[in-house]
C-alpha cells in the first residue's frame, strides 16, 4: 500500500518536473528572441537618438558615403540591392520548386522521389560559404564571357541565392500540395480530366495558400542570406543599371564594415540599424505569411 | 641577468624614440623598466589579441615563438578586423587590439582614445596590381588618382592596351583602403559607383586573377607566394622595397599597430617588445611585413 | 494540342527539371571534390596547420568542427525537445503557441552575422571569457534552435493519437505517456532531424567567427582540465573548418592558401553527404527499432488505395 502510494506520488512529482521542463524550455525561446529584439532595436535606434540620423535620409536617399564630410548614410541603394536580388531569385526558384513539388507528389515514381529527396537535403546543406565559392570560381566567369563586364553581377546574386532558396519552397510547397483531399484528385479524373488538368486547375489552387508560405519563406531567407551573396554581387556602392550590373545588399554592407567600424560612431550605428531594419522586414514578411498561410495547420 | 632586461628596454626605448616621428603615446611601452628589473628574465599568464586580419597572420607566428621562448605564457590571436580589435581592447575584453590605423582615427569619443595606447610593431607596404593581361608596368600617382575616380576609364589611356579598366576597391571601412586613400588618393575621392568591392585581401586577389583589366591593392605580405594571373605595377616608378620606403621614394605603406589599454602588463609589454625585436625581424620580413628596425 | 498531348508534354518538363536539380548537384559536388583532389590524405586531415609553409594540414580545425557540433547538440537537443514538447502538449493552443511560434520564426530569420555580433557581446565580452567553443555553441544554438524545434514539435504531433489516447486511457500521466509511448514513436524522426541539422551547424560560419574565434591553441591530450590546450576544454578559443575556409580565402597568406581552401571544402561536402548518409540510415535502423510507431508520412499511394 505504502508502495504504490510513493509510486504514484513520483508519478505526480515526474509530470511535474516533466511539465516543468518544457514550460521553460518554451518560454526560453521567447527569452532569447526578445532579447535579441531589444537587443538589435536598441543599437538601431542609436543612430537617431546618438548621432543624430535622420530616418527618412536612412530610407530614401541613394547617398552612401560615410567617410565623407559630411558623412552621409542613405541607405536606399542596400534596401534596393536586397529587394531585386531575393525577388529574382524568387522568379527562378518559385517555378522549378512548384514543379518539383508537383513532381514528388503525383508524377514521379517512388524511386524517384527517394532520390530527391536526399537530394534536396543535401542542396540545403552545402554551406553557404561553398555555395559563394562555387560562385566566384564558375558562375562568375561564366557571366562575364556571356555579358561582358566584371561578372560580378546582381544577376550572379540572383542565380546563387536561387540555388540556396530552392529546398526551401520545394519542402514546403511539397508539403502543402500533399494535404490537399485526394478526393479533388479523384474526383478532377472522374470528370475526364488528364492528370496535368487536375493538378493545374483543382490541386495547385487548392494548395495555395501553403504553396504562398513556402514562396514568403524563401523570400525571407534570400534576404537574410549574407555570406554567399556578398561574395559574388559585387558590392558596388549604386544603384543597378541592369541585370549584369553590380550592386550591394543590407547584408553585403553589414558583413564588410560591421567589423571593421567601432562601437558608437555613427558609422557603426548605421550599420546597426540596418541590421534592425532587416529585423523589421522579416517581421514584415512573417505577417504576410500569416495573412495568406493556411487558416489552421492542424 | 637583469641588465640584460634593462638593455632590451633601452633598445626598446631608443627604437621607439627614433620612431617617434609620428609622435604617437609609444613610451609607455618602456614606462615600467622598474618592474622588470625585478624578476628574472621569465613571464606567465595569458595574453589575448584580436582585431586585424592583415596583422593576424604576423601576430600568430609571433605569438608561437614567444611562447617557444617562455612556455608559461599562454596567447590566443584573434581576427575580426580593425574595429573590433580595438572595441575589444577598450572594452577590457583582450589585452592587445590589433589594429590598421591608429586608435584615434576609428575612434570618434576623443577622451575614449586616450586611454588606448598605439604601438607600432611592423610595417606594411601595398602595391598596386593589375591582371597580367594589362600590359603597363608604371604608374604615376595622377594617374591612379585619375583611374580611382573615373577619369580614365580605358587602358590605352596610361599607355596599355585598348581595354577597359576594372577598378576594385575595398569596402570604406578596410584599413587597407584607408592607407591607399592616404597615401595615394590624397584630396581625390574614390569613385564608389564604378567597378566592384571586394571584402578581403584573398578576394581581391582572386578578382583581379580573373577579371581582364582588373586593378586594385592588396597587402604585400599578400604576395609572397606564387600569384597567377596578376602582377604588380611600379608607383611613379618605384618599386615597394623596404629601401624605396625608407627613401620615402615608394608611399604607399602603413604601420601595423598593437593598441594596449592603458599600462599594459609586463607579460604583454614584453610580448609587443618581441614583435618589434632584432630577433624576430627575419620572420617578420619572412612573412611579407617590414621589421620595425629596418624602418628607422 | 490536345488536352492529352499537354499533358505529356508537362510531365516531361517536370521530369527535365528534377533532372536539372539532381544532375546540378551532382556538378556541385564534382567541382568541390576534383578542385580539392587529395583531401583525403591523412597528412592532411591530422596535421597542424601552418602560417608559412605549404603543406599544413586541417587537424586542429577538424577537431573543433566536431566537437563544436557535440557541445552545440548536448545543448540545443534537450532545449529544443523541452519546447517542442511544450508546444506540442502543453502549451494553450491558440495566443501562446502562436506567439512562441512567432518568435521562433523571428528567430530562423536573424542574419547570422546579427546572432555573431550579438554572440560577441554576450558570450565573449559581458561574460568575460573570451573567444570560447562555448560561446560558439551557445551562439550556433540560437540559430538552431527554431528548426530543431520545429521538428521536435512535427515529430510529436505526427505520432498517430491512437497511441496517446491509448496510454492516458490506461490511466498513465501526461508526461508519462510522452516519455513511454509518444517520443518512442516520434524518436526517428527526431533524430532524422538532429542529423541534418547537425550538418548545418557544421556548416554554420559567420557566427563563429566573431564567438569562437580564429586561431586553436597548441592541443595536447594530455594537458589538464583547466588548460587552454586541453582539446576537451571548451573555454578555449576553437577555429572550425568553415572558418577556416574563410580566413583563408580572405586573409590567408599560405603559399598553398587556395589549395587548402578547396580541400576543406571538399573536406565538408563529404562530411555533409556523410550527415545525409547517416540521418537516413538511423532513422531506419530506428523506425524498425520502434516498430509501428512512425506514421508513413508519403503514404500517399497506400492511403489512396485504401480510399
Amino acid at each position: 500500500m505504502q508502495q504504490m502510494h510513493t509510486k504514484r506520488r513520483n508519478r505526480w512529482l515526474e509530470e511535474y518536473i516533466g511539465r516543468t521542463f518544457a514550460v521553460i524550455c518554451g518560454w526560453l525561446i521567447v527569452l532569447i528572441t526578445v532579447t535579441m529584439i531589444i537587443f538589435l532595436a536598441v543599437k538601431g535606434i542609436q543612430s537617431f537618438t546618438d548621432s543624430g540620423l535622420s530616418l527618412s535620409d536612412m530610407l530614401l536617399s541613394a547617398q552612401w558615403d560615410p567617410n565623407g564630410t559630411p558623412p552621409k548614410y542613405g541607405a536606399l541603394i542596400f534596401i534596393v540591392g536586397s529587394m531585386l536580388v531575393s525577388l529574382g531569385a524568387l522568379l527562378i526558384s518559385a517555378p522549378i520548386a512548384l514543379a518539383l513539388a508537383i513532381f514528388m507528389n503525383f508524377i514521379a515514381p517512388k524511386w524517384f522521389v527517394s532520390l530527391l529527396k536526399p537530394v534536396l537535403e543535401l542542396l540545403v546543406g552545402i554551406p553557404s560559404v561553398v555555395y559563394g565559392w562555387l560562385g566566384v570560381t564558375i558562375l562568375v566567369p561564366l557571366l562575364r564571357e556571356w555579358f561582358g563586364g566584371s561578372g560580378f553581377s546582381l544577376l550572379a546574386g540572383i542565380i546563387v541565392l536561387s540555388m540556396m532558396i530552392l529546398p526551401t519552397i520545394t519542402s514546403i510547397a511539397a508539403d502543402a500540395l500533399a494535404n490537399v483531399p485526394m478526393a479533388y484528385m479523384e474526383a478532377s479524373y472522374g470528370l475526364g480530366s488528364t492528370r496535368w488538368q487536375a493538378i493545374s486547375r483543382v490541386i495547385v489552387p487548392a494548395a495555395k495558400a501553403g504553396i504562398a508560405t513556402g514562396v514568403v519563406l524563401g523570400l525571407a531567407r534570400a534576404f537574410g542570406e549574407a555570406l554567399a551573396v556578398q561574395m559574388v554581387i559585387g558590392n558596388t556602392i549604386k544603384l543597378p543599371s541592369g541585370l549584369d550590373s553590380p550592386t550591394a545588399t543590407l547584408t553585403s554592407v553589414l558583413t564588410m564594415d560591421m567589423a571593421n567600424t567601432i562601437n558608437g560612431t555613427p558609422w557603426n550605428n548605421a550599420l546597426w540599424t540596418l541590421a534592425l531594419m532587416l529585423l523589421l522586414i522579416s517581421f514584415f514578411f512573417i505577417a504576410v505569411i500569416r495573412l495568406v498561410g493556411p487558416r489552421k495547420e492542424r | 641577468m637583469w641588465s640584460k632586461r634593462v638593455k632590451l628596454g633601452l633598445a626598446a626605448l631608443l627604437m621607439t624614440g627614433v620612431l617617434a616621428g609620428c609622435g604617437q603615446t609609444e613610451n609607455n611601452s618602456a614606462g615600467g623598466n622598474e618592474g622588470t628589473t625585478k624578476k628574472e628574465e621569465t613571464y606567465s599568464g595569458t595574453i589575448s589579441l584580436a582585431g586585424s586580419t592583415a596583422l593576424q597572420p604576423l601576430a600568430e607566428e609571433a605569438a608561437n615563438a614567444f611562447m617557444e621562448k617562455y612556455p608559461d605564457v599562454s596567447i590566443t590571436v584573434q581576427g575580426g578586423g580593425s574595429g573590433t580589435g580595438v572595441n575589444q581592447v577598450a572594452a577590457g575584453a583582450v589585452q592587445i587590439g590589433n589594429s590598421d590605423v591608429p586608435a584615434a582615427e576609428k575612434l570618434d569619443d576623443k577622451s575614449k582614445a586616450s586611454e588606448l595606447v598605439d604601438h607600432k610593431v611592423a610595417g606594411i607596404a601595398f602595391a598596386i596590381v593589375v591582371n597580367d593581361d594589362v600590359k603597363v608596368d608604371n604608374l604615376t600617382t595622377k594617374q591612379i588618382q585619375d583611374i580611382f575616380s573615373g577619369k580614365i576609364k580605358n587602358w590605352k589611356e596610361v599607355g596599355g592596351p585598348d581595354e577597359a579598366i576594372h577598378v576594385i576597391n575595398r569596402p570604406a571601412s578596410s584599413g587597407t583602403r584607408a592607407t591607399f586613400e592616404k597615401t595615394i588618393m590624397k584630396d581625390v575621392k574614390i569613385n564608389d559607383s564604378i567597378g566592384t568591392v571586394q571584402d578581403s585581401n584573398g578576394a581581391v586577389e582572386q578578382a583581379i586573377s580573373s577579371t581582364p583589366g582588373a586593378v586594385s591593392y592588396v597587402a604585400m605580405s599578400y604576395l609572397i607566394g606564387e600569384k597567377k594571373n596578376l602582377k604588380t605595377v611600379k608607383i611613379d616608378g618605384a618599386e615597394p622595397t623596404v629601401e624605396n620606403i625608407r627613401t620615402e621614394k615608394y608611399p604607399f605603406w602603413s604601420y601595423e599597430y598593437m593598441i594596449t589599454k592603458g599600462e599594459a602588463k609586463e607579460e604583454v609589454r614584453a610580448f609587443i617588445d618581441f614583435v618589434k625585436s632584432e630577433e624576430f625581424a627575419p620572420t617578420v620580413k619572412k612573412m611579407g611585413y617590414i621589421p620595425m628596425t629596418e624602418l628607422e | 494540342m490536345t488536352a492529352r498531348m499537354i499533358d505529356k508534354v508537362w510531365t516531361g518538363i517536370f521530369y527535365a527539371v528534377a533532372a536539372a536539380v539532381i544532375g546540378l548537384l551532382i556538378f556541385f559536388f564534382a567541382v568541390v571534390l576534383s578542385k580539392g583532389a587529395g583531401f583525403w590524405q591523412p597528412e592532411f586531415l591530422f596535421g597542424r596547420p601552418s602560417n608559412t609553409q605549404a603543406g599544413g594540414g586541417i587537424g586542429p580545425q577538424l577537431i573543433n568542427s566536431f566537437y563544436m557540433l557535440v557541445v552545440t547538440l548536448l545543448l540545443s537537443v534537450p532545449l529544443s525537445l523541452g519546447a517542442g514538447i511544450y508546444l506540442a502538449e502543453y502549451a494553450k493552443q491558440g495566443r501562446i503557441v502562436g506567439f512562441i511560434r512567432l518568435c521562433l520564426e523571428t528567430m530562423a530569420s536573424l542574419p547570422s552575422i546579427v546572432v555573431g555580433l550579438f554572440g560577441l557581446l554576450a558570450f565573449v565580452t559581458l561574460t568575460g571569457w573570451g573567444y570560447t567553443l562555448l560561446g560558439g555553441a551557445l551562439a550556433v544554438t540560437i540559430i538552431n534552435l527554431p528548426g530543431l524545434t520545429r521538428i521536435c514539435e512535427t515529430a510529436i504531433l505526427d505520432v498517430p493519437s491512437n497511441i496517446k489516447e491509448g496510454s492516458l486511457a490506461l490511466g498513465a500521466t501526461r508526461w508519462q505517456t510522452l516519455v513511454k509511448a509518444v517520443l518512442p514513436a516520434a524518436i526517428p524522426q527526431i533524430v532524422t532531424g538532429v542529423i541534418l541539422s547537425a550538418g548545418r551547424i557544421f556548416g554554420e560560419a559567420a557566427v563563429f567567427i566573431y564567438t569562437a574565434g580564429l586561431t586553436t591553441p597548441m592541443l595536447r591530450w594530455d594537458a589538464d582540465w583547466g588548460s587552454q590546450a586541453n582539446p576537451l576544454n571548451v573555454f578555449r578559443p576553437a577555429e572550425t573548418l568553415t572558418v577556416h575556409i574563410w580566413k583563408l580565402n580572405s586573409e590567408g597568406i599560405v603559399p598553398d592558401a587556395k589549395l587548402i581552401a578547396a580541400k576543406s571544402a571538399a573536406v565538408l561536402m563529404v562530411a555533409v553527404l556523410l550527415f545525409n548518409l547517416a540521418a537516413r540510415l538511423a532513422s531506419s535502423l530506428l523506425a524498425r527499432y520502434f516498430s509501428g510507431g512512425r506514421r508513413a508520412r508519403r503514404g500517399r499511394g497506400e492511403r489512396s488505395k485504401a480510399a
